[in-house]
């Protein structure tokens, strides 16, 4: 119960915080009872007067706007003209066309290209870039927000007199371009069939955990800048289980400083630890259908996240490299090899408890990558994370990792393709065991190694063929199928039938050499992404 | 030896405080470098971060480029949502105070210009790649790369006040010698004033409306939607029955489609770069238009 609560809690908080104009207005017309006739319709009606007065002080704001923006450009144009000596057609000509064009039409623009302008006199635009922390906070949206929201509170009051509107109209409450956020929502299904039993099959928390259907991440995600000095992102996601049940969890939110000196970036909230390439990469980002082994044994099913603040260097060099440090909070179940609260190896975990500095999560990381020809870029990075575990007092855990990524793409590329990738990343885990005398296991330090490399081809346009080979070595102690050695070998092939949305066919052939037992595995894979997509970091 | 380690400094100062001489300037598509190249030339360091030849919906934020952002004085944004799905990251890792939004290093180009195609209703995504604040290539108006040659030439002023007389000298330059190209241009084409002709994706609108041609359809039914066999289909009749004489097609895309509607309609293919920097024929911004405008002339030859 107290899992539908919170995610419908958290719905509801959000709707409040990001369209409370919005969804503050229909309430008090839809409130009342539908007896109340006349007076129900005359409030809604006056209303949408004052909306629609509203919108058309905005509208006429703009158009001036325009208008003296056109005035400052053929002022320019004459200058110019008045330089070379020669009649300024183009000027002309843009004052021409825009008397043909509806001023209402070319609103949006002057507005959108104003966030830009430098010398704009816009009082709203000086506002916004010169005294942020003097305004007020319900100023961003007094202007041109409030009346697109109010505008479209009203049509869904259901005014029966609109006329415009119809129930099949989409309603706008927030709109890129002006919003001060982007919203987006990201859906991940799989169908899935196997020999084996995908629980211990798979090690991720977002790969398919049983045949049949698996919803394997619901992710919304904000994104913008918080002011000049940070941007901010949030991802939440929402998953139904194997037994049906909706789980929220707070993947990601972050802000992220905009230029800091001496080149340095600060990113504080709770993330992904920047720790070899997949890691900090969200499920919708990768190329196949599930996790490589070694990333769900050693960072853990939903990979290694946490409340922390990271420290990144650029060095001043002419090819880049970044040097990445961050301390974070090493217990929890996203703290995977660290102080989970079931301890690996057998044992039960024991009581520990943040001491002192050294009990945090520490990890670092140096990235560096060189554009071999034009077409030809590699990135290699090496990253170490290290932080006590929880099988006993000063038991500590290093997990250190070196990844590689190489891509080519046409210079004559159409919508991305053709391109071929290769990623590989190969991690060692040394782990110190604490005693468990209940389970009859003495201290002792394990130490394990995994990797996986994957090539990606996509050869026409929309369509990618990859595969992947994964490896880890056995865990001592395995009594668990989850411990065994073990490789993979996975063929897929995607189509992307626009960036939005794909459809994903991939095979998995399990060889668990603990068992001797070699399993088959299908997926399909499907994607749909609604709202602003995020740009992708390379 | 101490004087080959001499002699290896003075190259690296020598070259640190020529680096250090020279603006540095990032262009997100190369028609902006190209103007930026005119109005800076030997003061300036242009960048850009897509290919002339690829598609520029779709870059690859290369981490080289956030240290040429790192180190850059400007950025050039061409605006209208060409760039969004690549450009953020980047910027966000540059770490630079210089080229945010809002500062005289961050040029939006589009922020002069008229654009075309605004949206009139509300889109949706049904609609294919719709970019609702208007279409993004209006650098391939020669008239739009004048307005943005003063923009940038404002803003270059402000941020290097010494060499505000030398920029402003280049853009009357440039004007100049575009203002005399424009009309030869509009001269050699007029002949062929409202031939109808067929774009594979709307990249060609400017273009088009700058040297008379009339764009009747696409081969893409949608924008960035790749085209489909019933919309050819359709395309095909339509074709014919306007007498369409030309495909205009970009270099990046495929050749199958325009060469099945081709030979079904009997119209002829123009290949064409849409930026400056592909080849050595369309160096610089000028002498792509020689190019393109030589290449539709000798195709309705």
């Amino acid at each position: 119960m107290w899992r539908i609560i919170c995610p419908l809690m958290a719905c509801l908080f959000f709707l409040e915080c990001f369209t409370s104009y919005g969804f503050n207005e229909p309430p008090s017309v839809a409130g009342q009872s539908a007896g109340d006739g006349y007076s129900e319709l005359d409030g809604q009606l006056q209303g949408m007067k004052a909306a629609l007065e509203d919108m058309r002080r905005d509208y006429e704001r703009r158009f001036g706007e325009m208008q003296e923006k056109i005035a400052t450009l053929e002022n320019k144009g004459r200058l110019i003209a008045e330089n070379t000596g020669q009649p300024m057609k183009p000027a002309e000509a843009v004052r021409g066309e825009n008397k043909d064009a509806p001023g209402e039409k070319n609103t949006p623009v002057s507005v959108a290209g104003k966030s830009g302008e430098m010398e704009s006199n816009s009082p709203e635009v000086e506002q916004n870039s010169g005294s942020p922390l003097e305004k007020r906070p319900n100023a961003p949206y007094s202007q041109s927000e409030d009346s697109r929201q109010t505008a479209s509170a009203v049509p869904q009051a259901e005014n029966p007199e609109s006329g415009k509107w119809s129930p099949a109209q989409p309603l706008t409450l927030l709109s890129s371009g002006k919003s001060y956020m982007n919203i987006s929502f990201d859906g991940l299904f799989a169908a899935a069939g196997s020999t084996g039993d995908f629980e211990t099959l798979e090690t991720g928390a977002h790969d398919p955990n049983q045949r049949g259907f698996t919803v394997q991440n619901l992710e919304t995600t904000f994104d913008g800048a918080i002011d000049p000095y940070f941007n901010g992102q949030a991802s939440i996601v929402f998953q139904i289980d194997k037994d049906g049940e909706s789980l929220l969890e707070v993947e990601e939110a972050f802000l992220t400083s905009m230029s800091l000196p001496l080149n340095l970036q600060v990113k504080a909230g709770t993330f992904f630890t920047e720790f070899g390439r997949l890691n900090p990469q969200h499920p919708h980002a990768w190329s196949f259908a599930d996790q490589p082994l070694v990333n769900g044994r050693f960072l853990g099913p939903d990979g290694l996240r946490g409340p922390g603040a990271r420290l990144s260097w650029l060095a001043p060099t002419s090819n880049y490299t970044e040097l990445f440090f961050a301390v974070q909070n090493s217990q929890g179940e996203t703290a995977h090899s660290f102080r989970n609260e079931e301890a690996l190896f057998g044992r039960e975990a024991a009581e520990t408890r943040v001491r002192s500095m050294d009990d945090m999560l520490y990890t670092q990381r140096i990235a560096t990558s060189f554009d071999v020809t034009n077409e030809q870029t590699l990135l290699l990075g090496a990253s170490a994370a290290f932080g006590p575990n929880s099988t006993g007092t000063d038991r500590d855990t290093l997990i250190y990792g070196l990844d590689m990524f190489w891509k080519w793409k046409s210079r004559y590329a159409s919508g991305g393709f053709p391109f071929v990738t290769w990623q590989t990343e190969v991690m060692g885990r040394h782990f110190e065991a604490g005693e468990d005398i209940d389970a009859g296991l003495s201290e002792e330090t394990m130490d394990n190694w995994g990797a996986y490399s994957q090539l990606c081809w996509g050869f026409n346009k929309r369509w990618v063929a990859g595969i992947r080979g994964d490896y880890v070595d056995g865990e001592k102690e395995a009594a668990d199928p989850l411990g065994f050695e073990r490789w993979r070998l996975s063929p897929n092939l995607t189509f992307y039938s626009s960036e939005f949305s794909k459809i994903r066919l991939q095979y998995n052939y399990d060889d668990v050499l603990g068992n001797n037992s070699s399993e088959h595995s299908v997926m399909l894979q499907c994607e749909f992404l609604l709202g602003s997509h995020g740009a992708h970091k390379f | 030896m101490k004087i080959k380690w001499c002699f290896c400094l003075l190259i690296v100062v020598g070259w640190v405080s020529i680096a250090h001489a020279k603006l540095n300037i990032v262009a997100t598509t190369p028609d902006l470098g190209a103007i930026a190249k005119e109005i800076g030339r030997d003061k300036v360091e242009v960048t850009s971060i897509a290919k002339p030849t690829e598609d520029p919906h779709f870059v690859d934020a290369k981490p080289s480029f956030i240290v040429k952002l790192n180190k850059a004085d400007m950025l050039i944004d061409g605006g209208l949502q060409l760039e969004s799905g690549w450009l953020s990251p980047l910027v966000q890792s540059a770490r630079n105070k210089k080229i945010l939004p809002g500062t005289p290093g961050c040029v939006v180009a589009s922020t002069g210009i008229l654009p075309l195609e605004i949206a009139a209703t509300e889109t949706t995504r049904a609609m294919g790649d719709i970019h609702p604040c208007g279409n993004p290539h209006y650098m391939l108006d020669p008239a739009n790369g004048k307005i943005f040659a003063a923009q940038l030439c404002e803003q270059l002023c402000q941020i290097d006040k010494e060499n505000s007389g030398y920029y402003k000298e280049n853009v009357k330059n440039f004007t100049q010698r575009l203002d005399r190209k424009l009309a030869e241009w509009q001269k050699a084409v007029e002949p062929f004033r409202g031939t109808k002709v067929v774009t594979y994706h709307k990249t060609f609108s400017y273009f088009a409306q700058r040297f008379n041609l009339n764009v009747v359809g696409e081969l893409e039914q949608k924008p960035g939607i790749p085209p489909s066999p019933t919309h050819i289909n359709g395309l095909v009749p339509m074709m014919k029955n306007e007498g369409v004489k030309l495909i205009i097609v970009e270099e990046f895309r495929e050749r199958k489609t325009p060469e099945f509607v081709a030979s079904q309609t009997g119209a002829k293919i123009v290949i064409l770069p849409i930026m400056a920097g592909g080849q050595k024929e369309t160096e610089d911004y000028l002498s792509f238009f020689d190019y393109t405008i030589g290449k539709i002339v000798s195709a309705l030859k």
